[in-house]
């Protein structure tokens, strides 16, 4: 069978699964709806929290982004998982006992101030839709590389499937599509993977291969070989990576501290039934979680060494298949621009002929291992389960952060259940709506905010959260004002360096030589030094919120996730 | 014991198994993947410079140990004070 039917029967099969899941988990009430009833077991949770935070960035590029980051790479997957230890340690089990349904609800409760819940929307909001229309975006490009359909269609598509279930079934039905979500993309990012460690190396472990040697039976290790290649071709040494320490340390920092304050993360530690099965949870999540983010790496390197031997100096008339079916979508560029017939591709931009794209490395890879069809078609689907998992994760918090948050807490407390459910329904349909719409015309900066929503995250929920819980002498005065400061702060470098207002700036001006991407974590230390400030000036908060602290900081009596 | 110091008590504990937990986190993530990265890549294990482990391997392998760890220390103290029902 060719790859392109293999890619519609195993597309259709993942589909129809996805939606017979929905249709056996509707959702009947608010408490479903929000927190899918807060009965979800540690191990659906845990495999949930893993679908619901790979998204189409995980899946698709980050091995790629990595191939060409070499060690700076380090700061995305040590990044990305590190905020788990945070937040098994310092968040999850305390939000879990504190049994409410979303992080506003915390904030607003914990510092006894609907001015602070609402700054807490507001920052959800920011996050959640920049996260999402990235997502739809990804849903599209995989739609349109191996379906061969528009990507408009393929957003459309996407937008359909994901509205049914999250609308149909809330936090309910995506737990459990997330669950399923997982098991197609983990299988589709390990075969290829253990195929290609296996025709480098010969050794099946791709997290091992990485560390062996080459299987031409040269004895010489492949990051060896890798670190010459990348040499003389003018690239830094890939072990060693080109970023300044100062900027290694502050992206990790931020990217740890901003997973830890995704509203769509902290969120899913309210599903599970107590305290002990939230830090269960977490560590189930980063575990499958770790799965992919070890093997991420070790395919990165097999990527690089492969495309550098296959392309390097050699005849353009003799590329092979893969070469011209990824030049036909713009993805990979060739100027002959010294007219010799070969292909350089070198460090220095000028005799440069070659540009690739970084999703390439994933998506092609099995391409040009010369993998079986069935594999490449996986790959497809694989992306797909990520980028749907993620977006339907996302369009929840926003939500339950209209119906719940700001109708139900602040402007129609009166309204019923069943009320409260349409709403919730009614603001997911249109999320879901707006999000497509960016996904179709993405503004320029998607990409670039993508990654600084966890930025945004880190400088605004974190310090909120880890104060609440751990200094009981914590005010609202203190944590709006170190919220409304953080998210500031960020917002301005952001548009400082990234989209060049306030006079812009060269990397050469950063502030202490920190990119944009890292500065969450100088904006996360300005939020904690305001906040801590303030609150040393005005009064402590009431007995009453004393209690809620001292109440959730033991574990007995977690009780149900209750909505008032 | 009154309830509310037993509640002190295990908030303390807590909190000293979060410090050690935490500076190990730091310790294999910030130390041996970033800060010492370039002493530790001296030492090399087959094919991998040690450092450059650290950094895109086994600062994540640790993460995951020191999850686990702490589940099993907090059941524990759970226990001890009596709120694991």
């Amino acid at each position: 069978m060719s790859v392109q039917i293999w890619t519609y029967v195993l597309v259709a099969i993942s589909f129809a699964i996805y939606i017979g899941i929905a249709i056996w988990s509707r959702a009947g009430s608010t408490k479903e709806f929000y927190v899918a009833g807060g009965g979800v077991s540690p191990l659906a949770n845990g495999l949930a929290t893993a679908a619901d935070w790979m998204s189409a960035a995980s899946f698709i590029s980050m091995a790629g982004i990595i191939s060409f980051m070499g060690y700076d790479g380090a700061v995305y997957l040590m990044g990305w998982t590190g905020g788990y230890v945070l937040l098994a340690l310092l968040l999850a089990p305390y939000l879990r006992k504190f049994g409410k349904f979303t992080v506003p609800d915390f904030i607003g409760d914990r510092y006894y101030s609907s001015t602070a819940r609402t700054v807490a929307v507001f920052c959800a909001l920011l996050v959640s839709f920049t996260y999402v229309a990235g997502q739809m975006r990804g849903v599209g490009v995989v739609f349109s590389r191996f379906l061969e359909v528009d990507i408009n269609t393929g957003v459309i598509i996407g937008m359909i499937i994901v509205l049914f279930y999250a609308v149909l079934g809330g936090m309910k039905g995506i737990t459990y599509t997330q669950v399923a979500q997982y098991c197609v993309l983990i299988f589709a990012f390990m075969v290829p993977a253990i195929f290609i460690s296996i025709q480098m190396t010969g050794n099946p472990v791709p997290q091992l291969g990485m560390g062996d040697t080459l299987a031409d039976g040269s004895g010489t290790y492949l990051l060896d070989k890798l670190n010459g290649l990348s040499e003389e071709l003018g690239f830094a040494r890939y072990t060693d990576g080109t970023k300044s320490m100062i900027d290694v340390f502050a992206i990790t920092l931020a990217l740890m501290v901003g997973t830890a304050g995704l509203p769509h993360v902290i969120v899913r530690f309210f599903t599970v039934p107590g305290v002990k099965d939230a830090r269960k949870s977490a560590g189930l999540a980063l575990l499958f979680i770790g799965i992919l983010y070890t093997t991420a790496p070790a395919v990165s390197a097999f990527a690089r060494t492969n495309l550098i031997e296959t392309v390097s100096d050699k005849p353009y008339a003799e590329m092979p298949e893969w070469f011209t079916n990824w030049e036909a979508t713009g993805l990979l560029q060739f100027t002959d621009k010294n007219n010799d017939g070969r292909i350089q591709y070198l460090a220095d931009k000028e005799a440069n002929e070659l540009k690739i794209d970084n999703d390439i490395m994933v998506l092609a890879n099995p391409e040009i291992a010369r993998l079986p069809n069935w594999v490449i078609a996986l790959v497809a689907a694989g992306g797909l389960a990520a980028a749907l998992s993620t977006a339907a994760g996302l369009l929840l918090v926003i939500s339950t952060s209209v119906s719940h948050d700001l109708i139900k807490k602040q402007w129609k407390p009166d309204i019923s259940d069943k009320t409260e459910l349409w709403i919730a329904r009614g603001s997911a349909a249109v999320a879901v709506v707006i999000a497509g719409y960016f996904g179709i015309n993405p503004p320029g900066f998607v990409a670039a905010v993508v990654a600084l929503a966890f930025g945004l995250a880190a400088a605004s929920f974190f310090p909120a959260i880890i104060l609440g819980i751990f200094y009981k002498r914590m005010n609202k005065e203190g944590a709006i004002s170190g919220m409304v400061v953080g998210i500031l702060c960020m917002l301005f470098y952001m548009m400082k360096f990234k989209f060049g207002m306030f006079g812009g700036g060269e990397p050469a001006d950063w502030w202490f030589g920190i990119s944009p991407e890292g500065f969450g974590m100088v904006a996360m230390i300005a939020n904690f030094i305001v906040a801590l400030t303030v609150n040393s000036f005005t009064p402590p908060p009431p007995p009453e919120v004393q209690k809620i602290v001292e109440n959730i900081r033991i574990p007995a009596d977690a009780g149900e996730a209750v909505s008032h | 014991m009154t309830s509310q110091q037993k509640a002190k008590a295990y908030w303390k504990e807590n909190l000293k198994y979060l410090s050690i937990l935490l500076v190990i986190w730091f310790l294999v993530s910030y130390g041996a993947g970033i800060l010492f990265k370039d002493l530790l890549n001296t030492i090399r294990i087959g094919g991998f410079e040690l450092g450059f482990w650290f950094a895109q391997q086994g600062a994540l392998y640790v993460f995951i140990i020191l999850i686990f760890v702490y589940i099993r220390l907090m059941n524990k103290l759970d226990k001890k004070y009596g709120y694991d029902k």
